[in-house]
C-alpha cells in the first residue's frame, strides 16, 4: 500500500516465466504507485514484451502475482482489465475503419453508451490536437498520429494504469517528443499511473521511477537520481551500460 | 460490469464484422462466385451424367441443380468460417486480436459474439444466393426461405466454430493453405453436398461412412430438410452436437493458462 492506503495501480509479486526451457522472467517484484510514471528500461530481448503479455493476460503464469488495483488479474481478471489500458507496440488499429469507428469499437468493448463514448472521444482526441481528423480512414494517418489515437483510445475508459509497449518506435524525433511529454502530462495533472517500456535513455525524465531489466532479471528500481548515485555514474546511459553489461554479467 | 455492458459489446463486435464484409467488395462477391460457377457450370454439365432417384425431402425427381443447392449454402457457409478463422489468425499476427482479448470481458463471450458476427454475415450471404438461384429457377416452396432461417443459423454456428477451433491451433498465417487441403475440401468433397449418400455407398462404402459421420454433411441434411418444409431432427441433434465440441475446444484453446495460446507463449 503506497501513502494514501490506495493499492498499487500494478503489483507483480515473484513472476517467473519460461518459453519451454528459456527463462524469459525470472522472480520479478515491483510495483507502481498511483500518479507514478514509471519506466521499464531495457534492451531487446530483456523480457519487456513478455512482462506485458502477462500483464494484460495475454499469457499466463503459474509462478507469480499480478494485480491491478488490488484486483488479481488471474482471479479477478475483468475487475483488472477494466483498470486497464494499454498501447501495444505493433499498431493495433483497423487501417481501413476511420479513426472515430476504431475508438467507438473500443467504447462498445468497454460497454459505454453512445453519448458517453462521443464525450470521452471528443475529450480525448481534442487533448492530442486529432479532432478535426476523426473522420479520417487511419491507413491515411502517419505514425506518430496513429500512435497517439492509440493513446487516446486507451484513456476513453478511464484506466487507473496506462501500459506503453515502447509506443515511439519507429518514429520521428518531434513525434517521439510530443508523446513522451503527452504521457508525462498525464501523469502530473491527471494522476495517471504508467508503466512504460523503452529501451531510449531519452525518453525518461528525472522524476520517473526506474526498473532496469536485463535478461528477465531486475538490476535496478527506484527512483532515478538514485540509480546514478548506486551505480557511482554520471549519466543514465552509462549507469544502464554498466547494470547490463558490466561486471558479473 | 453489467448485461447493457455485454449487449453493447456484443453489437461493437458484429457492427465492426458487417462493417468490413460492406467494405470488402470483393470478398462479399467471390463469396458469391464460388457457388454460383458450381451451380451454373459444373452442376449445368452433371446434370446429364448423374440419375437421381426420389430421396427425401424431394418428392419427385429433381435436378441435379436443385440437389445441390443446400450444399452450396453449405459451401458459403464452410468457406465463411474459415474466412473468419482466417481473419482471426491475421488479427492476431497484426496485433489488432489483443484490443478484444483485453477488454473486461469473459473470453468465451468474445468468441461467441465474433461467432455470431459470422454467422450473421454467412446468412446474409446464403440469402444473395438464393435470390440469383430463384431467377436460375431452382425455387424452393416459399414458407422454406424462412424455415431454413434457424437451419442457416445452427450450421453457420456449428461451422464458425470449426473456424474459431482451427484458428487458435494456427500459428501462422501461412499454415492456412495447410487447412484448406486438410479441412475444407475434404469436408466438402466427403459429404452429401455434391451427392447423395446412397449414391456413395454405391462407389464406396467407406466414403460413405465417412460422409455419413461428416457434420458437414448433417449440416447440409439440416439445411436441405429446413428449405423444404421439413425437420430432420438426427441432423439438427448432430450439427448442435458438433457445435458445442468445436465452441468449448475453441474457449479451451483461446483460454491464456490451459488452451494453445500457453503453448504459443510458455509457461
Amino acid at each position: 500500500m503506497n501513502d494514501n492506503n490506495k493499492p498499487p495501480s500494478l503489483a507483480v509479486e515473484g513472476l517467473s516465466f519460461s518459453y519451454n526451457e528459456k527463462t524469459a522472467l525470472d522472480k520479478l517484484n515491483f510495483s507502481v504507485n498511483p500518479g507514478e510514471c514509471t519506466v521499464l528500461l531495457g534492451p531487446n530481448g530483456a523480457g519487456k514484451s513478455t512482462l506485458f503479455s502477462l500483464i494484460t493476460r495475454l499469457y499466463d503464469s503459474h509462478l507469480g502475482k499480478i494485480s491491478l488495483c488490488g484486483f488479481d488479474v488471474k482471479m479477478e481478471t475483468r475487475q483488472a482489465l477494466a483498470r486497464l489500458g494499454v498501447v501495444f507496440q505493433q499498431t493495433t488499429l483497423d487501417l481501413d475503419l476511420t479513426v472515430m469507428q476504431n475508438l467507438r469499437y473500443h467504447t462498445a468493448l468497454h460497454g459505454m453508451s453512445r453519448k458517453l463514448a462521443n464525450q470521452r472521444i471528443q475529450q480525448e482526441l481534442e487533448r492530442l490536437n486529432m479532432y478535426d481528423r476523426r473522420l479520417e480512414k487511419v491507413r491515411q494517418l502517419n505514425g506518430g498520429h496513429k500512435r497517439r489515437v492509440e493513446i487516446a483510445r486507451a484513456l476513453l475508459h478511464k484506466p487507473a494504469l496506462l501500459l506503453l509497449d515502447e509506443p515511439t518506435i519507429g518514429l520521428d524525433v518531434p513525434s517521439r517528443q510530443s508523446i513522451v511529454e503527452h504521457v508525462h502530462q498525464l501523469v502530473s495533472e491527471h494522476g495517471l499511473s504508467v508503466l512504460w517500456a523503452t529501451h531510449l535513455i531519452d525518453e525518461i525524465f528525472s522524476d520517473d521511477q526506474l526498473i532496469v531489466l536485463h535478461k528477465g532479471q531486475i538490476k535496478y528500481k527506484g527512483p532515478v537520481d538514485t540509480l546514478l548515485e548506486t551505480t557511482d555514474t554520471k549519466s543514465i546511459n552509462l549507469a544502464f551500460k554498466q547494470l547490463t553489461q558490466g561486471v558479473g554479467e | 460490469m453489467n448485461i447493457l455492458h455485454y449487449w453493447r459489446a456484443m453489437w461493437g463486435i458484429i457492427g465492426r464484422e458487417l462493417w468490413r464484409f460492406v467494405r470488402q467488395r470483393e470478398r462479399f462477391i467471390s463469396a458469391l462466385v464460388r457457388p454460383l460457377v458450381w451451380l451454373f457450370i459444373f452442376a449445368a454439365g452433371f446434370r446429364a451424367s448423374l440419375g437421381l432417384a426420389i430421396t427425401p425431402p424431394y418428392e419427385t425427381y429433381i435436378l441435379y441443380e436443385v440437389y445441390i443447392t443446400p450444399g452450396l449454402m453449405g459451401m458459403i457457409q464452410l468457406f465463411n468460417g474459415m474466412q473468419s478463422s482466417l481473419s482471426m489468425v491475421y488479427d492476431r499476427e497484426m496485433g489488432s486480436m489483443r484490443i478484444l482479448m483485453v477488454c473486461p470481458l469473459p473470453r468465451w463471450f468474445l468468441l461467441v459474439s465474433k461467432l455470431i458476427a459470422g454467422v450473421s454475415v454467412s446468412v446474409l450471404q446464403v440469402y444473395v444466393f438464393l435470390v440469383i438461384a430463384w431467377f436460375y429457377e431452382i425455387e424452393a416452396p416459399l414458407e422454406g426461405y424462412l424455415y431454413v432461417l434457424p437451419a442457416l443459423i445452427v450450421s453457420g454456428a456449428m461451422l464458425g466454430a470449426l473456424g474459431l477451433l482451427l484458428s487458435s491451433f494456427i500459428k501462422q498465417l501461412e499454415n492456412f493453405a495447410g487447412v484448406m487441403n486438410f479441412v475444407i475440401f475434404p469436408m466438402f468433397f466427403m459429404s452429401t453436398a455434391l451427392y447423395p449418400l446412397w449414391k456413395m455407398k454405391e462407389s464406396s462404402e467407406w466414403l460413405h461412412y465417412f460422409a455419413f459421420y461428416n457434420p458437414f454433411s448433417q449440416a447440409v441434411e439440416l439445411i436441405r430438410f429446413s428449405l423444404y418444409g421439413e425437420f430432420n431432427l438426427y441432423a439438427a441433434v448432430y450439427t448442435l452436437s458438433a457445435f458445442f465440441i468445436f465452441m468449448v475446444i475453441a474457449v479451451f484453446g483461446y483460454n491464456p493458462s490451459k488452451g494453445m495460446m500457453m503453448k504459443k507463449g510458455g509457461r
